[in-house]
């Protein structure tokens, strides 16, 4: 805090000159840059220098012993994500994160568009029954899940009672699925809510009285409209679903691998350190330009 | 609001669908963090099977050393990692929103990219920046380092720094900042300005920042299990830990025991939210 607190040199000074107000500018940048430094250089060393270290470690070579030789530039880790195996889990990602988006979407849009008609005061005690799941542990809300499936469990119990027969539901894409669409509902409600709220009702009201039926008002107004909440949205559930890790690991087997546990295992198990960097650096190249495309179609608030 | 036209109003199919599928939706949230609460005192073996009330897996989780000595290790993590994203990201907050300065647009940009990427690539970077690191330390200055608690706190604040620069910043972009520039105007300095108008008003938002940046340190596995080290075992790397060799039961009591804390956290930040909003009509 002390930058604040640089001692006032101005007051000595009565007339205002160019030549003052020009000294009195640069101090007020210098401020504002000495205020900016601590958090700017922090994130400097432990986030930029980082993801310098990731792009050169993608290039390195994994040598016999699991360490990484960092002399010997080479593409191998990007030529080895051709490979069928990592292409499979690729695509195996990709689809359950666009399936997730896509559940996410069906449930979520109602859910918002009937959060943002209601009165003010029922909406604001709904919105809060909302952002608690949001902000409440993710391991533990998936851990839940892994009692409920598990093959003693209430819904095992339930289906069998109820004569529907015997069911793994335990460690397959379903269950998977089923956690992470549990796990990121709540970012897909919160800016479909937030965009749908801000559209001008009468907007629907004009297109309805101009002989538009409930379904074309939607497809005509209300969903171009809010466009910018679904984009906002789908990027939030896709991005984290894709790199999920905990999620596939609790309620995921063997056929489950997703590509966030793919990329831990290389580090953590199969110690091939530079494979691991190219993929991270794959997964942030699609995350960048998700988000790119976001702010391009106009859209403000992540 | 009440002159809507009953025409955009949904009615008949329309309505009963909007209806169930918002009472679908909270079953969904709140129905497993129920039954996980309700098994936590069940008296069986089996984790997801009822045999009547019982405490003792809390009893267990009360007497597990290595539980405890996770939870005091995550609680010491999570105090520092917030006392310094909220000092670090409140001073940028008032960088970025009160003034004009040279690579603004590139702190900014910087600023939003621990917020958006995912954790697993943020995990991957600082395990290979902390190796890469003490490595360095160990054969230029020849001090042995490694990894553990301090990797994990310097990680965490990595991480929350960014929300608490961007929630306090909110805060002050609704704060007219003529209140300020009059304080200047009577001879305040510019820290007095700072502690005794600004401060007080954007307090609440510093209070949620920091709330939210607790709640991410609390909640951190993936980051965590990179940059961990001996003596560095956070409650949720210890949990996760033993879901992967098998659920017992004593996981159940400590997961409602951090399901209660987290849930505990967002409903004080709600709150002041709540007050936030109510001050600023007054």
């Amino acid at each position: 805090m002390t930058a604040v607190e640089a001692p006032e040199a101005d007051e000595e000074v009565l007339e205002v000159t160019p030549e003052f107000e020009a000294a009195a500018e640069r101090q007020e940048r210098r401020r504002g840059f000495l205020l900016a430094l601590p958090e700017f250089g922090y994130l400097t060393l432990f986030f930029a220098v980082p993801l310098v270290i990731v792009v050169v470690y993608s290039f390195a070579t994994r040598n016999r012993f699991g360490g990484t030789d960092l002399s010997g530039w080479n593409v191998d880790s990007y030529v080895k994500l051709a490979e069928p195996l990592v292409r499979e889990i690729f695509f195996r990602s990709v689809w359950l994160a666009a399936l997730t988006t896509v559940i996410c979407l069906v449930i979520g849009y109602p859910f918002a568009y009937y959060l943002a008609t209601r009165s003010l005061r029922v909406r604001n005690v709904m919105l809060v029954f909302v952002m608690i799941p949001f902000w409440t542990n993710f391991l533990v809300r998936n851990y839940a899940w892994r009692v409920i499936l598990g093959n003693d469990g209430p819904l095992t119990k339930t289906t069998e009672f109820v004569g529907l027969g015997e069911h793994e539901y335990l460690f397959t894409q379903t269950a998977v699925v089923l956690g992470l669409v549990y796990g990121f509902l709540p970012f897909m409600i919160l800016p479909l809510y937030a965009a749908i709220e801000r559209i001008d009702r009468r907007l629907l009201e004009a297109s309805r009285d101009l002989y538009a039926n409930g379904f074309q008002s939607f497809r005509h107004v209300l969903l171009p409209l809010s466009m910018p909440g679904v984009i906002a949205g789908s990027i939030l559930c896709f991005i984290p679903s894709l790199g999920a890790y905990v999620t596939p690991e609790i309620l995921g087997g063997a056929k489950t691998t997703l590509l966030g546990s793919y990329i831990v295992t290389q580090f953590l198990t199969a110690r091939n350190w530079p494979f691991g960097a190219a993929m991270s650096f794959v997964l942030m190249a699609i995350m960048l330009a998700a988000t790119v495309v976001y702010f391009r179609k106009g859209g403000r608030t992540l | 609001m009440s002159k809507q036209t009953s025409a955009v109003e949904p009615h008949g199919w329309t309505k009963f669908f909007l209806h169930t599928n918002g009472w679908l939706v909270y079953f969904f949230f709140y129905a497993p963090i129920l039954l996980l609460v309700v098994f936590s005192f069940s008296d069986s073996r089996n984790v997801g099977t009822w045999g009547g009330w019982t405490l003792e897996w809390y009893a267990e989780f009360a007497e597990s050393r290595n539980a405890r000595s996770a939870l005091s290790t995550s609680l010491q993590i999570a105090l520092v990692s917030t006392v310094v994203s909220v000092v670090l990201g409140t001073m940028s907050a008032l960088a970025l929103e009160r003034f004009e300065f040279r690579g603004k647009q590139v702190f900014d940009a910087l600023l939003y990219l621990p917020i958006i990427i995912p954790d697993v690539t943020m995990a991957v970077m600082l395990l290979l920046f902390f190796s890469q690191f003490f490595e360095l330390l160990g054969t230029v200055f020849g001090i042995e380092l490694a990894k553990g608690v301090g990797s994990i706190t310097l990680s965490h604040i990595a991480f929350s720094i960014s929300f608490v620069s961007v929630v306090v910043r909110a805060r002050l972009a609704g704060m007219d900042s003529k209140m300020e520039e009059a304080a200047l105007d009577l001879y305040a300095t510019r820290w007095q300005a700072f502690r005794y108008v600004t401060m007080p008003q954007i307090l609440p938002g510093i209070a949620g920042g920091g709330l939210l940046a607790m709640t991410l340190s609390l909640d951190d596995v993936v980051i965590t299990q990179f940059v961990t080290g001996p003596g560095g075992t956070t409650l949720p790397v210890y949990v996760f830990g033993l879901i992967r060799k098998g659920v017992t039961p004593l996981i159940n009591a400590i997961s409602v025991v951090m399901l209660v804390a987290s849930m505990l956290l967002v409903v004080l930040s709600l709150l002041l939210e709540r007050s936030r909003s109510g001050s600023g009509t007054a």
